[in-house]
């Protein structure tokens, strides 16, 4: 690791930050920047990477041409994809022999290489620069935006961006109270779940009695389906830093706890790099730059349960015990980690916070709607075109962000829902499309805003199977401490099993609504509390393919294994023999160029002929065994 | 046959000096035994019962509550299923399904010849490019039925 300087004072630090910001903007040097989070490596950044610096070698544009390899930009669907700084020209989906190309022609012709830009999934148009691609048109990336512009392992290139500017600003000329008041008056929520004001969370902890302060910030980031944290940390985990000293300072803490998934290994590895860097630097530890603020920094890493995003689950955990939640109050601002007064805010949350001290609450406040200010970033996963995190305004409707950002459903599908809040969240329908987005409305709508998931689903995903694998989620990820949740859970997914299995009965959906209402009021923690939504939801919004289900034996979106089997559509079979080469059982009989068929008692509806035909030949249809056995015994 | 190092008392010794003897970094020091073994053998957990000060069943209690810590050894490979919720509507419970095949063993089981594992995990936070399978550390994206035998085929000599 590269030793970093010491800054001796705050007048220091100040001068690097001018430097590297006046150095920045003389940079003549072409900058290429590398997409290079957990999913751009996954797709294989790193061969990228090296295929570009070797082909910039050959070239001899070592001098003309430089390379910032960064975190996730959001684009995950791009993935890997590089940006060429002055212009912007977005190339994407590139393996290594493509970057020698754009490195000749390119960097060295001057020409933009049309087949590797982007082309929207809709209009089909290709988009020359990053600005210009409809995915970022609707966007406000004021969190996420600084990733493109910052090595997550290079403080000085934070420093480059104005990074440290708003820690100066804190403890040069705010006291604690007024950094309270600003964030308190820039409406800044929750951004993990919940939406607590954060502001009030500071005051409560800055006036509750005892000492020492801590402060955590929850990387807990356990809803599948979302990883906006994830790609914060790993992209820009200064400003998560900054904005725990800047908490710290407020609230008089001396000590803090970054807490991360054990599952993220990238960006623990870049948060405790930033730790590092800033006790070289001065930065953390006693006395900082000559001032009386000291503050320490601790990891701890996560070790896979879901309760532990709970935040008195979360202190256990900190703690060395069991991730079980307690009851409160005691708020964890009155008695938390070690029974002392604590404030956890949510990894996002605290990267908000430099932002709002720089600009200022009003700046915030301006953003979004009456009670939801600032953006939040939603990971827009699932079945739609263009995949990744995007940063939008409170207030923008989940239509702007499915079809505008999101560039719809892919193979011309149809939407069915979108899931959004992960576990304690709810599917919304078609029908819901035009709703806005905050904390209030979606509540209203039965679902959460949660940690920021936004599963999309189309016409071949089973609500009731989604609805299953929620409730298996729950079942396996509670504690047990409550019975409420612990038993509740666990008898819903027999129930909904059962349901999908063909086994359902009437009476079912209204013992589940009853379950789940139990579920609801007898649970203590939030995962207990909010367990039955995804039943609830999907009751209240798509109750005909439970009926579908239970009094039909029909899986309407083809999913349910046990209530369809796979045939061979005629008219569209080739005969090319890709499901028969696909099928693990020999179950698939016909010859070259003649229509296929499948044996069903060789059968084991594994998927893989409907994975490997072109030609949408196979079909997930009803098995009518089941509705003559139905009709035989009624 | 064995795969796994024997247990040496002076290194879990040293992971405990590193963390102080410190109870409430419990977690931390079981995240490091592990990191060594690829399990929590049963015979190291009873030594860190002793140098912690703690009774063996603290231990265990917290070693079988978090999802990452396993009592049994682990395979020379393993192979993880993401089960996250993009990753099952674009079909991740049959790339599951189509390892198990595969392997010949269910879910959190080990072959019998100690060569590979299959693991599932919540979610690893890559949703956009699922399913997603990650084999010794190396992130497999976009994988489907037909792609399981290469991603085994990798590994295997």
């Amino acid at each position: 690791m590269k030793k970093i300087k010491k800054f001796k004072n705050l007048e220091e630090l100040k001068k690097a930050i001018d430097q590297q910001e006046a150095s920045r903007k003389r940079e003549k040097k072409k900058i290429i920047v590398v997409s290079s989070g957990t999913c751009g490596q996954a797709r294989g950044s790193l061969k990228v990477i090296d295929a570009l610096k070797k082909a910039i070698r050959e070239e001899g544009l070592k001098d003309q041409v430089a390379i910032r390899i960064t975190g996730c930009h959001g684009f995950c669907e791009a993935e890997p994809n590089i940006i060429i700084y002055p212009d912007r020209i977005f190339y994407q989906k590139l393996t290594p022999p493509d970057v020698r190309t754009i490195v000749k022609e390119t960097l060295v012709e001057g020409r933009v290489v049309e087949k590797f830009l982007h082309r929207d999934p809709l209009t089909r148009e290709r988009a020359w620069y990053e600005n210009e691609i409809p995915f970022y048109q609707k966007q406000k990336r004021i969190v996420l935006g600084d990733n493109v512009f910052v090595d997550p392992t290079s403080l000085l290139e934070y420093l480059a961006i104005g990074g440290f500017r708003p820690f100066i600003k804190a403890v040069t000329k705010m006291k604690p109270d007024e950094i309270i008041q600003t964030v308190k008056q820039s409406g800044l929520r929750g951004r993990g779940g919940a939406g607590f004001p954060t502001g009030v969370k500071w005051e409560a902890t800055r006036r509750a009695a005892g000492n020492p302060k801590y402060i955590i910030c929850n990387g807990d980031e356990g809803d599948p389906g979302a990883y906006m944290d994830r790609s914060v940390l790993e992209g820009n985990p200064y400003r998560v830093l900054e904005g725990m000293m800047i908490g710290a300072l407020a609230i008089g803490a001396r000590e803090g706890y970054l807490y991360v998934r054990d599952e993220y290994p990238l960006a623990v590895r870049h948060v405790t790099m930033a730790i590092d860097h800033l006790y070289q630097a001065g930065l953390l530890g006693d006395n900082i730059l000559g001032t009386d603020f000291s503050f320490d920094l601790h990891i701890a890493k996560g070790a896979g349960a879901f309760v532990c995003g709970e935040e008195t689950a979360l202190i256990a955990s900190i703690e060395g015990r069991v991730g079980e939640p307690r009851q409160r109050p005691p708020f964890p601002a009155q008695k938390g980690l070690w029974r002392k007064p604590t404030c956890i805010n949510n990894v996002e949350t605290w990267a908000n916070v430099p932002l709002i001290i720089l600009n200022g609450a009003d700046w915030f406040s301006s953003i979004g709607t009456s009670g939801s200010k600032g953006t939040k970033i939603f990971s827009l996963v699932g079945k739609i075109n263009n995949t990744g995190l995007v940063e939008v305004p409170m207030g923008i409707t989940l239509r702007e962000i499915i079809y505008d950002i999101g560039g719809g459903i892919p193979d011309g599908k149809a939407f069915k829902a979108v899931q959004t809040g992960g576990p304690s969240g709810g599917c919304l329908p078609a029908s819901m499309l035009d709703q806005i987005i905050d904390y209030e409305s979606l509540t209203a709508a039965g679902s959460i805003m949660g940690s920021g998931g936004m599963i999309v689903m189309d016409e071949k995903t089973c609500m009731v199977d989604v609805a299953k694998y929620f409730l298996n989620f729950l079942r396996d990820e509670s504690c047990g401490k409550c019975i409420s949740c612990r038993e509740g859970t666990q008898r819903m997914w027999e129930i909904v099993s059962a349901i999908t299995e063909g086994q359902g009965k009437p009476g079912d959906l209204e013992l589940l609504e009853e379950l789940a209402l139990a579920t609801k009021e007898a649970s203590m923690c939030g995962l207990g509390q909010t367990a039955a939504n995804p039943v609830l939801s999907t009751l209240r919004y798509f109750r005909d393919e439970y009926e579908a289900h239970i009094y039909e034996k029909r899986c309407p979106a083809g999913v349910c294994k046990s209530l369809i089997r796979y045939a061979v559509i005629p008219e569209k079979c080739t005969g090319c023999e890709a499901c028969k080469r696909a099928c693990p059982t020999g179950a698939i009989q016909g010859t070259r160029k003649d229509v296929h068929l499948i044996l069903y008692d060789k059968c084991i509806k594994c998927g893989a002929c409907l994975e490997a035909c072109r030609f949408e030949a196979i079909e997930a249809q009803r098995d009518e065994a089941i509705t003559i056995v139905k009709e035989v015994k009624p | 046959m064995s795969v796994h190092p024997t247990i040496n008392l002076d290194s879990l010794q040293e992971i405990v000096e590193r963390h102080g003897y410190n109870k409430n970094k419990l977690i931390a020091i079981l995240q490091d035994i592990q990191a060594v073994y690829h399990y929590l053998p049963a015979e190291a957990l009873k030594t860190l019962s002793r140098l912690l000060k703690i009774p063996l069943i603290d231990i265990i209690s917290v070693a079988t509550f978090y999802r990452a810590f396993s009592l049994t050894p682990k395979g020379r490979h393993v192979a993880t299923v993401c089960m996250g919720t993009a990753c099952h509507v674009r079909g991740a419970p049959k790339i599951l399904e189509e390892f198990e095949r595969q392997l010949n063993i269910r879910r959190g089981e080990t072959t019998e010849d100690g060569e590979w594992s299959l693991e599932t995990v919540a979610c690893l936070g890559c949703c956009a490019i699922g399913p997603v399978v990650v084999v010794d550390g190396d992130y497999h994206a976009h994988t489907s039925i037909r792609k399981v035998p290469t991603i085994l085929g990798k590994y295997r000599k």
